[in-house]
């Protein structure tokens, strides 16, 4: 696990330290990230640890990153985050919601780091947060569902029923019913943001029950790869897909880090960093897609581009008015849409998604 | 709807088929009085070691084979650190368990993101047979495999005298070593069977279940096949029975939940668990047959000189 890869890096930094130091060369930024899975999710941890050799490669030896993988949230990552604190890291990214807390007890005691914490609600005066709004992707690929499913059964496999994941399932479902009325999602929660074999049993699940379309809010392959022999199609998560799905996958919803990785790190380079809080979209590239699939028609590609048009130009708001919940109650009038704060608190379903939301 | 329950079941087989692997190996090296918890190690280093041949060499058989030595190499390892060097079997076991993720991970770096289509059908004539045929024949040959190891296990274990003699090691070394077993030996070889099996765990996740590697992806598995030895009070059958269990319910929960069930998911998450847990310890609250089956001196460091 991480003890073994931490105790590698903090060798190979301390080497190099040392190399550096012989050199007389001017020290560089240490830049240290705490992962919440493996790397070789290839998903949600994979795509940060893009992110991080996005810095290296930009900076070369003007940088020097660290990173710590599998680190449970709660009592051990704030171990791990002091750690990397106090042994000389300048930026410090925490890449998961549940680091929130740790992440400013930390920032608290060590007032010349800078901290960002990934997908928090939290600042302080070193700690700036930073997340991106997938759920304009999810309106891309709901859109495209709708118009794709032959069985108006759209599977929707969640992780863990946060607000988040609540709302991209809602914005996927009146995209999708925007071009198909009739199109119904069914949800399956597996409880765990990563398990293959429980995210491909869910598939599976989905799958026999009529759906012909699969879509994901946890971090492996597993389900496109189930989508693939049972010959139905789904979308990628957090990465591109496609080597797992060549003809399951529709496209995917990129999680792109890069450009802010490399962004805030040069802040903190030329000294120009202070604490913020974003929450950045497909306009700034932080959502992502990749190719569509062999198999989207063209109707459907150029339906697709007309939403991602519209959320970059701001003529179209994922949650735009009426919309309704599932007792039929409006929840957002005509002509409004919601704002950040009720998309953030999310804990409802919208009309069209099957079952009840656990609470 | 018939395709559908067929359907089911077949994912209910791939469930438990990791699970009857993984808890038969560890319960043969925990009969002969040896506790291994590197289960989960066991399995990610099998998982990408199959993997990793398969891609390579392009054989399947190969693949399995590689999966197993490598489990076999783990508890190699296990084996010397606790029988021959006498350390503390706990604590190597989850050592084992944390060095086996690591290495997984660092032997699959660059697998990761690569497919594969998994595991042939072992009958794919059979399997044309309509309705049963699917059901019946249409698995590869580690499912059919883990019904028979299941069988061989429990004859061996309950028929065969080498299976006492392990049985005898594990419930008291001190009488099997003064009547002239090799104690060392007999513990050697079951925890070298527990790690060809966790191995094999570990190739059906990453050449049949999900056939990719990604790191971690056994996901708690080895513990859970920990767990069902001891519920399942050390015996095959109902380790077999306990397995399947516990995938039927995984599956069908995530059914029901699909169905529309009025069960929180978070309670329907739970339920594969508890309904274990409940079944096997209401057929196993017999106090005696527990005394009977627990290995009495598991855990229990043994050196032929005290």
């Amino acid at each position: 696990m991480y003890p073994s890869k931490f105790l590698k890096q903090t060798l190979i930094a301390a080497a190099s330290c040392l190399m550096l130091m012989s050199a007389q060369a001017a020290d560089p930024v240490k830049v240290g990230f705490v992962y919440v899975g493996p790397v070789g999710d290839h998903g949600w941890t994979y795509r940060h640890d893009v992110g991080r050799q996005a810095i290296e490669s930009e900076f070369g030896d003007q940088v020097e990153t660290t990173f710590v993988e599998s680190v449970p949230e709660g009592a051990d990552a704030e171990r791990v985050i002091r750690k990397l604190a106090s042994s000389g890291h300048d930026l410090i990214f925490t890449t998961s919601f549940g680091y929130m807390n740790p992440t400013l007890k930390v920032a608290k005691d060590f007032p010349d780091v800078m901290f960002e914490h990934a997908t928090g609600y939290k600042q302080s005066d070193n700690t700036a947060t930073y997340s991106a709004r997938f759920y304009e992707g999810r309106s891309v690929i709901g859109t495209m569902a709708g118009m794709m499913t032959k069985s108006n059964v759209v599977g929707y496999i969640g992780s863990i029923p946060i607000p988040e994941v609540v709302r991209g399932i809602n914005a996927f479902t009146i995209a999708m019913r925007k071009v198909n009325p009739d199109a119904t999602v069914k949800v399956i929660w597996v409880n765990s943001w990563y398990d293959p074999g429980k995210e491909a049993d869910a598939a599976k699940a989905l799958i026999d029950q009529g759906a012909d379309i699969i879509t994901q809010h946890t971090d492996s392959p597993a389900p496109l790869q189930v989508a693939q022999e049972r010959g139905v199609q789904g979308f990628g998560q957090a990465s591109d897909m496609a080597a797992f799905a060549p003809e399951a996958q529709l496209t995917s919803i990129v999680d792109n880090w890069n450009d802010y990785y490399v962004e805030r790190t040069r802040a903190v380079i030329d000294g120009s960093w202070a604490s913020q809080n974003v929450w950045l979209g497909i306009a700034d590239g932080m959502v992502a897609f990749p190719e569509y699939g062999a198999s989207v028609p063209d109707d459907v590609k150029a339906a697709a581009d007309v939403i991602k048009e519209g959320i970059v130009d701001g003529s179209l708001h994922p949650f735009q008015g009426p919309l309704f919940n599932q007792a039929g109650e409006e929840v957002v009038a005509e002509g409004e849409v919601l704002d950040d704060k009720a998309l953030l608190g999310m804990n409802y379903y919208v009309q069209g998604v099957l079952g009840d939301l656990p609470k | 709807m018939n395709e559908t329950i067929i359907l089911t079941l077949i994912t209910i087989i791939t469930a438990a088929t990791p699970l009857v692997y993984a808890s038969l190996g560890e319960l043969v090296t925990e009969r002969s009085g040896v506790l291994n918890l590197g289960v989960e190690g066991m399995m990610l280093t099998g998982a990408v070691c199959s993997f990793a041949t398969v891609h390579y060499s392009g054989s399947a058989t190969l693949g399995v084979l590689a999966g197993c030595l490598a489990g076999m190499a783990l508890a190699l390892l296990f084996a010397f650190l606790t029988l021959t060097l006498q350390s503390s079997q706990v604590a190597t076991g989850l050592a084992l368990t944390i060095f086996g993720v690591g290495l997984s991970a660092l032997i699959g770096q660059s697998l990761v993101g690569i497919a594969f289509e998994g595991l042939p059908v072992l009958m794919p004539e059979l399997a044309r047979i309509p309705a049963i045929g699917k059901l019946l024949f249409g698995h590869d040959i580690l499912v059919y495999g883990s019904f028979a190891l299941v069988a061989a296990t429990s004859w061996f274990l309950s028929r065969t005298r080498a299976g006492l003699v392990l049985r005898s090691v594990g419930d008291s070394h001190d009488a099997a070593h003064a009547l002239g077993y090799h104690v060392i030996r007999v513990r050697y070889l079951a925890t070298l069977f527990g790690g060809a099996c966790a191995g094999l765990a570990g190739a059906y996740l990453s050449m049949a279940y999900t056939p990719m590697w990604v790191e971690n992806m056994s996901a708690g598995r080895g513990w859970i096949a920990l767990a069902l030895v001891v519920f399942a009070v050390w015996q095959p059958g109902r380790l077999l029975l306990g397995a399947y269990l516990f995938g039927g319910i995984s599956i069908l929960q995530l059914h029901g939940q699909a169905l529309g069930f009025q069960v929180p998911s978070q309670l329907m998450s739970m339920l594969p668990y508890l309904t274990t847990i409940l079944v096997l310890v209401l057929i196993s609250r017999d106090g005696g047959r527990i005394r009977r089956n627990a290995p009495a001196s598991i855990g229990k460091a043994f050196h032929p000189t005290t």
